[in-house]
């Protein structure tokens, strides 16, 4: 059977790779359905395997503060705020479905969902913006010293550039040389452009022969040799 | 040109590469390829040579791609690089910890570190508890990884995948603790980071060489070459194009 496993799985896999690939490029009665089918299917083995994630993110949490690791109390931090979190969005959920008939019960989940989302997860992400556009120009600095390149040099020029010109524009107004530099044709459309399309050409090629090695069973990301 | 040209060209272009990648897989499978060196991939390799001798771990993360998008390809490049230095470093005391911002991506994580694992080290149990899904927003997930690089004896960082600009506060949680990055994402944002904060940053395409440069199988280099060829006919169409235009004729 252990042999076996690895062979269905690779049949499986490949078969619904070429399924979808070709109702996507050919419109053939039946395949787009199918298509859809297969869709939905990841669309609910994605959400199992959210809760299985959300187990595994309890599980080693639950490990480090048990171990008494470095950093256990911000282990103790997440788990408390996890169970809080499903206790104040899932029961009343349930309860509202399984027990009660009462619209009130969706008011609750909304205001604590806000209090959860409005009170708690925004202002964090917020903050964490905040220190990453500080480390942003903390590590262009340190670039200045640990790179004197010519990529390195134009690199920080053109960020200086789009900075001033372009991105702090409400804050100082039209600075006159930077602001039309980085706002020219040249910068814009022929430099900027230009090197964004051939970058990201070379990642859809990737993309491509990456899909195609799964699809040839050169690939496995499902498990087996 | 019609929805039905572009689909027919489409899978032309699919078929085309799909038969080359399965020639030169067999062609190379006698005959290896050798590639100009890219020197974070030399770094990959002397750091997973290292960390069975000094008893430090590896580190490989692989962003929060949704496998149901074009970005999951980033992803499964990262998975190859999981599959290869798994087998190298599962026999250290500290076997390699994965991260990852996506529920699904994290199954597959989970699944590509445990055989690589069993394909060498069938006595010792795998500990499921190595591949952690650490958020499932951006920077939820950046934020949970920020401690496993300061806390678990990493000596090396693998990020491979797709990050966008948050990717930068892993840089620098990495470099508090004077640990080296290696890093690639497919997101342009996240490359303009990645190259103002590591030292051999990976642009563009060379994130889908990972395979081929540590040496994950024949297949991984025919695909390399398949690029080249596709990007030359790319180059050729473009450059045709102008003419044609300049022409008069398009």
């Amino acid at each position: 059977m252990r042999r076996i496993f690895p062979i269905i799985n690779a049949v499986i896999a490949i078969g619904a790779g070429l399924s979808v690939l070709i109702g996507y490029f050919v419109d053939v009665r039946g395949m787009t359905e199918f298509r859809l089918l297969l869709f939905q299917w990841a669309v609910v083995v994605g959400g199992v395997a959210v809760l299985v994630g959300v187990w595994n993110l309890f599980s080693v949490h639950l490990q480090k503060i048990r171990a008494k690791q470095p950093g256990s109390i911000y282990s103790l931090i997440l788990l408390f705020f996890l169970l809080l979190t499903l206790f104040l969005l899932i029961f009343p959920l349930l309860l509202q479905n399984l027990v009660s008939d009462d619209p009130t019960q969706a008011n609750t989940v909304s205001a604590a969902n806000a209090i959860l989302l409005d009170g708690i997860i925004i202002p964090v992400e917020v903050s964490l913006m905040a220190v990453l556009s500080v480390t942003l120009i903390v590590a262009a600095i340190r670039m200045l010293r640990t790179r004197t390149d010519l990529p390195a040099i134009l690199f920080l020029a053109t960020a200086f550039v789009a900075l001033l010109g372009i991105g702090l524009r409400s804050f100082l107004g039209q600075i006159p040389v930077l602001s039309d530099l980085a706002q020219s044709q040249l910068v814009m459309n022929i430099l900027a452009l230009g090197g964004a399309r051939g970058i990201l050409i070379g990642v859809a090629l990737g993309t491509l022969t990456t899909g195609l090695r799964i699809l040839l069973g050169i690939d496995r990301p499902y498990g087996g040799e | 040109m019609t929805s039905q040209t572009a689909g027919m060209l489409g899978i032309g272009i699919v078929i085309f590469a799909g038969l080359f990648l399965a020639l030169l897989t067999l062609l190379y499978r006698r005959s290896p390829l050798y590639f100009r060196n890219i020197l974070a991939y030399m770094r990959v390799r002397r750091a997973a040579s290292r960390v069975v001798e000094d008893g430090t771990r590896l580190h490989i993360s692989i962003g929060s791609a949704n496998l149901l998008t074009p970005s999951a390809a980033s992803a499964l490049a990262g998975l190859a690089i999981i599959r290869h230095l798994g087998e190298v470093t599962s026999l250290s005391d500290h076997p390699p910890v994965t991260t990852t911002g996506s529920a699904t991506l994290n199954l597959l994580a989970q699944d590509t570190l445990r055989t690589a694992h069993e394909a060498v080290a069938t006595e010792q149990a795998f500990d499921m508890k190595n591949a952690r899904l650490t958020g499932l927003t951006p920077l939820s997930y950046v934020a949970g990884v920020m401690p496993s690089i300061r806390d678990e004896k990493i000596s090396t960082n693998v990020l491979i995948g797709n990050f966008g600009p948050e990717v930068g506060l892993l840089t620098e949680a990495a470099d508090r603790q004077k640990t080296p990055v290696i890093a690639a994402s497919d997101s342009l944002p996240a490359q303009a980071v990645l190259y103002a904060t590591t030292q051999e940053p990976l642009i563009g395409e060379e994130l889908f060489a990972a395979g081929a440069y540590t040496q994950a199988g024949p297949g991984h280099a025919a695909s390399l070459l398949v690029q080249d060829i596709l990007r030359w006919f790319i180059i050729l169409a473009l450059i045709g194009g102008a003419v044609l235009k300049m022409a008069g004729l398009l």
